[in-house]
């Protein structure tokens, strides 16, 4: 057993006792909801005639349903309309504050929370969805949960869990140009299995990791569930007390940085912390990495060769034949090349003010193909204001990229951001899984945000580094 | 402590026929496709159970195991490895239950689908994959015959068979003994959740709108 980690010391400061079922009681610091996974949860609630706890800790946002486009209220969808109505209903009943359209706070769960301070160190936070992991970037422990724990957390700002391995992966070496955190984290995926982090939370270490400013920390830890693990972190450092100083709530609070860091400063895992599994990655061997299948394990480096699925471990077999057939792409062959029929910046992994940059350098004076639709969703309104102020919206736009407003998008298709028919799309998102993006026979091509600027700019899924970045300044 | 008095059935043991469902990694992305969660409650949504599985754009059946006849009574669902990763959606076991399956037996599960399947009162028991493979031929043979899963004994016995499965200690003992609804359990220890969170350096512990005791 672990002993002396970041996990140990949370989970111990949070535990409330252990219940006749084995599991513990945790308390949560911080509850992100929003409009998917909570109405059926409040729903649960007043069958039972229970109260919310403490909505002082709990926080909402719309982001799965929300339009990108015409955001006039009542909403185009009705089913989305009903969904909205019901969130605002929720949050007002229980006085819930909510990062709703008009507070030009709203956005992705998983971005407004790092952004407005209310994700800190050493807090327990849970949400409904699974990339609830992201969080963990700042050295807090942050489950993904289902809208029956949304009711229990709801009911008694607790949850019940099982206490589970760290594994430690340290990331070693320096990146390579064009390489970022999002190729890092599809390389563990890839190496260690989707099913690979099953009964673990992953410990992020390394100078790699160290190296990275937040938001590349984010995209890792977004990722941990797509390796199986319930949760992913990196110990808080000096570069997440210089993002946590500059949020609202300790430009608001300046005394509670102070009085705080010392706890986030004793929650760090130990150095002679004792880990169940530790694994070690040279990130100077890595190249951009794309998905080839229809898993986010599914991955190679650009000029890999698509493996032959007899190649791989037993229990993948199967699915890579089906993943081939399904992306039409044949062993021996190399991603790059492939064409693209959509590019899709955004979603809570890569649609932060420092990935829009980065895409943005190599747009600059480029025009999208003219078979691509190509568009941006940034992560929440700040995020598309500060972009704006920036002058990279007139950077996309006038590459002939649509600006949208901020939401989850084609992500997962619950808005009308989708694939149509069999179309290929450049994804900067978590998942490409079979009609992830909104058609089941969409297929969807897992990589980092600068890689889908390329793939945009020259209608085929393309290695980065052939394009020269250009100086937004 | 009333809510504790809550009637929580004990699931310690599933009967009835089987569907065998194979393949790793099905995502809860298959199991309820995204579009079908802009609902409000969970109502209905059994029909879409693995939609695009089952059906094609004109809404006709495809051959899936779902469409079969033979299958329409069977509430033991037979699966391979990694079922259920991907999105922490209830939707995907909710749309599984209320499509009429009460127990998972498989290779393996994501945790936070074996997690929402608990908090359904729905066993996810697992085994090797040769024992889940024969199981599954058995089911595809014999979809009209019984299969018990007994979640206390850690056994699945089937067309004269025993075998060995597990469940994870905390699952069985939850199904075992009706303990597997955690809000009850957890709201009889309201002084122990007030003493936790005073204890946290980060809440502001001025607040003392503390409700009287229910």
């Amino acid at each position: 057993m672990s002993n002396g980690t970041l996990y140990d010391k949370v989970w111990d400061r949070h535990k409330v006792t252990t219940l006749p079922n084995g599991q513990d009681q945790l308390f949560v610091g911080l509850h992100l909801i929003h409009e998917v996974t909570s109405p059926q949860a409040f729903g649960m609630l007043k069958e039972r005639g229970l109260e919310v706890a403490r909505p002082d800790l709990t926080h909402a946002t719309v982001d799965h349903i929300v339009p990108t486009a015409n955001q006039d209220r009542p909403y185009a969808d009705d089913a989305a309309e009903r969904m909205m109505a019901e969130l605002e209903e929720n949050v007002r009943d229980a006085g819930i504050e909510f990062s709703d359209p008009t507070t030009g706070n709203q956005g992705i769960v998983h971005v407004i929370g790092p952004e407005q301070g209310i994700t800190q160190p050493g807090k327990t936070i849970v949400c409904g969805d699974s990339h609830t992991s992201t969080h963990g970037a700042f050295g807090a422990l942050a489950f993904g949960i289902g809208t029956s724990q949304i009711r229990d957390v709801l009911a008694t700002q607790t949850i019940a869990m099982e206490k589970q391995k760290v594994r430690k992966i340290e990331v070693n070496g320096e990146l390579g140009e064009g390489v970022e955190a999002k190729d890092i984290i599809l390389e563990i995926i890839r190496r260690l299995g989707t099913e690979g982090g099953v009964g673990y939370v992953y410990e992020y270490a390394g100078e790699a990791i160290e190296n990275l400013g937040m938001e590349g920390r984010m995209s890792i830890c977004n990722m941990s569930i797509e390796g199986g693990a319930r949760a992913g972190y990196v110990n808080p450092d000096e570069t997440t007390y210089e993002w946590l100083e500059a949020t609202d709530y300790f430009q608001e609070n300046p005394e509670k940085f102070e009085e705080l860091k010392p706890y986030w400063e004793s929650i760090r895992s130990d150095e002679d912390a004792e880990y169940d599994d530790v694994v070690e990655i040279d990130a100077s061997e890595l190249d951009p990495v794309v998905t080839w299948g229809t898993t986010p394990g599914q991955g190679i480096g650009i000029d890999d060769p698509i493996p032959e699925p007899e190649s791989l471990a037993d229990d993948k077999v199967d699915t890579a034949r089906r993943a081939q057939k399904h992306m039409r792409v044949e062993p021996g062959e190399t991603m790059n090349g492939y064409e693209i029929d959509v590019a899709f910046l955004g979603s809570c992994t890569n649609a932060r003010l420092p990935d829009l940059r980065r895409a943005a350098r190599i747009v600059k004076g480029r025009e999208v193909d003219d078979d691509v639709r190509a568009f941006v969703v940034p992560g929440s309104q700040r995020v598309q204001q500060a972009a704006k102020e920036e002058g990279l919206k007139d950077v996309f736009e006038a590459a002939g990229f649509e600006w949208r407003n901020a939401g989850c998008s084609m992500c997962l298709g619950m808005n009308e951001d989708q694939l149509e028919g069999d179309e290929a799309c450049a994804s900067s998102s978590n998942r490409n899984f079979v009609g992830r993006q909104g058609s089941k026979d969409g297929r969807t091509v897992l990589m980092n945000p600068r890689m889908v600027a390329a793939a945009a700019i020259t209608g085929e899924v393309s290695d980065v580094r052939d394009l020269k970045e250009v100086n937004l300044a | 402590m009333t809510d504790a008095t809550e009637e929580i059935p004990e699931v310690d043991y599933v009967e009835g026929s089987g569907i065998p469902i194979r393949g790793n990694d099905i995502d809860t992305d298959q199991i309820i496709p995204a579009r079908f969660m802009k609902v409000v409650t969970f109502d209905g949504l059994g029909e879409f159970a693995f939609f695009d599985l089952r059906f094609d754009d004109e809404d006709n059946q495809k051959d899936h195991p779902m469409n079969e006849e033979r299958f329409q009574d069977a509430n033991v669902m037979v699966v391979n490895n990694n079922f259920g990763c991907g999105s922490s959606r209830e939707h995907a076991p909710q749309a599984l239950m209320r499509w009429g399956i009460d127990a998972i037996i498989g290779e393996g599960f994501a945790e936070i689908f074996a997690g929402n399947c608990l908090a359904l009162g729905i066993p996810t028991v697992t085994a090797d994959h040769e024992t889940i493979n024969a199981l599954q031929q058995w089911v595809e043979d014999n979809p009209d015959k019984e299969i018990e899963v007994d979640v206390a004994a850690e056994t699945v016995r089937y067309g004269g068979n025993e075998i060995s499965v597990s469940v994870d200690d905390a699952q069985r003992q939850a199904l075992v003994e009706g303990i597997w609804d955690t809000t009850a359990l957890m709201k009889a220890n309201r002084n122990a959740i007030e003493e936790t969170a005073a204890n946290l350096p980060y809440l502001d512990q001025t607040r003392s709108d503390v409700e009287a005791d229910d």
